[in-house]
């Protein structure tokens, strides 16, 4: 994977609410990434954590009720949050596409899967024969068996990890740079999700895109990343290389998420060590830390004050007081600190 | 954990359920369980995993009797109960047979209090005395599950979907059943909330003793739960062993294709991941018929004569 450090897209202090009926929706509250050039950043979380509505507002896809409060959103000089909807018809699927965890929210029921191909590719402005051809071809590149046949069916006589191949074949027909997927592969079984991860890991290397990858399968993310941003409440808390998140985690959240469900090495006499509680209501985003409440290593701070991003390398930062100098030293959980010591001996053998 | 005793809770034998759709020519046979046997031992969990469409679920709805099975036989505590139940056989398996479902909220009656839905159970099988005998028995239970005696007068969608979950869960144990049918309970979950049911669980079959058939698609969940594992493929059991030879020593190539699929949350391990793709074309089922044969103690394989040799010989296929 090569990875150079050109920032394709650069997300900057970003915050966004919701007007609901019982308030506003703290949705995304100052997140702040950059996505570079050819590779894939995956983010993470608990459903609600603000990944899909962060990148919502990447390809303009807000609800009405939506509100950029702050930030900004830099792609290729020109701010995003600024946009209307007529300049965003300019990028999307041409420049920045995206793709998302149902395929049948994004194929229509009634169209035979090659027009829908081919519409998608009709804003280059090539002959009917050109595009049918075009279309044949993404056929083949997302790997549908018999795509000439295929060419005339409908999404219904399409299984689920081919309606994904189809909205994926959509996604690339205007040549985008940046691809964004959102939960892609949570709907599908375990084997058809590898194929769909092998393919898109593929696609990205063949045309060198630049991949925003969002799921809360972290066997996943092990699977496709090159870097990592860790969200919970509208913030990510912990980003850094895919080998630093997962051997060198920082955060206590990234802790939790790390050890929550069992792998294939852990005993059923283990208890998981869970995070209790559930995920703050964004209606009230609590005052300080928001994972405080569920924090075991919580120190009086965390309630009152936000902490910054503290640095653990270049590549690597995490918002947590425990990287304060003052911070009394906690350690990473046992379980945790058994595992990636199991992960690595496997390494060394 | 496997009573010394071996104690048969459950045991199906070639049990087939077939779902047939249109009519004369037309006429189409769905085989969604086509020929499956295993029993399930007091104070075991056995867990059934497979991709979606293989038959799990329907496996678990006609032992629940949900189902008149096609053929094949199911026996409960040692009694016949596939065919004509009678009333006290019936009786016998709503109280002795509960069931955990997928979708908590689905599966709540929304016009129901918490204390009606536990009740219901006590209710049909007359399990208690008196109103303040069943109401003492909500309250035990809603503590064991983890929600407090406050709860019991709100309705479901007060709840987050763990607590429904937990409701569900309450619901089941209620009438203290001989085994309990978990069809893929946590999966409609958030992954913090996934870990907190499946340690109630774990700790209220430890200390209930409870016999469980586990039902799911994810394997490292089914692999932490479960003593024995019996690998569904196309209603078909394909491989079935105690969980740790499963996932150690795996036999059948549809299960080695399906824990070369699973990523984990090992980059190293991710990238060095080697995926086994299965064909069905490689087994010959023209001459001679498949069946489920032993070839080491406890760990039994879908296999013809001459695979079952190459297996016995340590031969992959
Ligand atoms: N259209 C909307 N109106 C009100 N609240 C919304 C809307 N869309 C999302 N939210 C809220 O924003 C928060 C973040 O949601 P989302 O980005 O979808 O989370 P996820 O991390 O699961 O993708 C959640 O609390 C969600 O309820
Ligand atoms: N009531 C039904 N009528 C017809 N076909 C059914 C019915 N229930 C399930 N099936 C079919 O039987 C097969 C097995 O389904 P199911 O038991 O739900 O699988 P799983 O739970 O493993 O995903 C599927 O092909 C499904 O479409
Ligand atoms: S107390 Fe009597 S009436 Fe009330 S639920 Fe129990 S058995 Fe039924
Ligand atoms: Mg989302
Ligand atoms: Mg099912």
């Amino acid at each position: 994977m090569t990875t150079n450090n050109e920032a394709i897209l650069q997300v900057n202090d970003l915050h966004i609410t919701f007007n609901t009926f019982s308030g506003k929706v703290h949705a995304v509250r100052g997140v702040q990434f950059d996505l570079r050039k050819g590779e894939t950043l995956a983010i993470v979380g608990e459903s609600g954590s603000g990944k899909s509505v962060t990148n919502k507002a990447i390809v303009g896809i807000l609800s009405k009720n939506a509100n950029i409060e702050r930030g900004n959103i830099i792609y290729r000089g020109a701010d995003l949050t600024q946009y209307s909807e007529r300049q965003f018809t300019q990028i999307r699927g041409s420049k920045i596409s995206m793709i998302f965890q149902d395929p049948m929210s994004s194929l229509n029921p009634i169209m035979k899967v090659g027009k829908q191909i081919m519409e998608a590719l009709r804003v280059r402005n090539i002959s009917k024969a050109e595009a049918r051809q075009r279309a044949i071809e993404l056929m083949i590149a997302v790997g549908i068996p018999d795509p000439e046949k295929r060419f005339e069916q409908y999404p219904f006589q399409f299984s689920g990890g081919m309606r994904q191949r189809i909205v994926i074949a959509i996604a690339l027909a205007c040549d985008p740079e940046v691809l964004i997927c959102d939960e892609p592969t949570t709907a599908l079984d375990v084997t058809i999700q590898a194929q769909i991860l092998d393919l898109i890991k593929q696609i990205q290397k063949e045309r060198d895109l630049s991949v925003i990858f969002i799921t809360h399968d972290l066997g996943v993310v092990a699977n496709v990343a090159d870097r990592v941003a860790v969200m919970y409440a509208g913030k990510i808390v912990e980003y850094g290389t895919v080998d630093e998140i997962f051997y060198n985690p920082k955060h206590p959240y990234t802790w939790s998420l790390l050890v929550s469900m069992p792998d294939l090495d852990t005993s059923s006499s283990d208890e998981l060590l869970v995070i209790p509680g559930t995920p703050p209501n964004m209606l009230y985003p609590p005052k300080g830390d928001a994972f405080a409440p569920r924090n075991r290593y919580a120190m009086r701070i965390d309630y009152e004050e936000d902490p910054p991003m503290y640095r653990v390398s270049d590549t690597h930062y995490a918002a947590t007081w425990l990287l304060h100098p003052n911070a009394p030293k906690v350690e990473i959980p046992d379980v945790l600190k058994k595992r990636i010591a199991q992960q690595t001996e496997r390494l060394v053998r | 954990m496997i009573n010394s005793t071996l104690q048969p809770v459950l045991e199906v034998k070639n049990l087939k359920q077939y779902f047939s759709s249109g009519r004369g020519r037309r006429k189409t046979v769905m085989k969604a369980v086509d020929d499956i046997s295993f029993t399930i031992y007091k104070g075991e969990t056995f867990g059934l995993v497979g991709e979606s469409g293989c038959g799990k679920t329907t496996t678990g709805r006609t032992i629940i009797r949900l189902y008149e099975p096609t053929d094949g036989e199911i026996y409960f505590n040692g009694t016949l109960i596939s065919g004509e139940l009678t009333k006290e056989i019936k009786k016998e398996v709503t109280r002795g047979m509960q069931m955990i479902f997928q979708d908590p909220i689905a599966s709540l009656n929304p016009r129901m209090t918490v204390k009606e839905i536990i009740g219901e159970g006590l209710k049909i099988n007359k399990l208690c005395r008196n109103e303040q005998e069943m109401l003492d028995m909500i309250y035990d239970i809603l503590e064991t599950v983890g929600l407090t005696r406050e709860h019991a007068g709100r309705y479901p969608h007060e709840f987050s979907g763990g607590q429904r979950q937990r409701i569900g869960i309450a619901r089941a144990l209620i009438t203290s059943p001989d085994l309990v049918i978990a069809d893929e309970p946590i999966s409609a979950l958030d992954v913090s909330i996934q870990a907190q049911v499946l340690n109630l669980l774990n700790r209220l079959r430890k200390k209930l003793g409870l016999t469980i058939l586990f039902i799911a698609h994810d394997l490292s969940v089914v692999k932490y739960f479960s003593d024995r594992i019996g690998v569904m493929y196309n209603g078909k059991i394909v491989e079935l062993a105690k969980a740790d030879d499963l996932y150690k020593q795996p036999l059948h190539p549809y299960t080695k294709s399906l824990l070369s699929a699973i990523p984990l949350p090992d980059p190293h391990h991710e990238r060095n991941r080697k995926r086994i793709y299965y064909n069905t074309q490689i087994h010959n089922y023209e001459a001679e018929q498949p069946q489920l044969v032993e070839i080491r103690p406890g760990h039994f394989v879908y296999a013809s004569p001459a695979e079952v040799e190459k297996y016995k010989k340590g031969i992959p296929l």
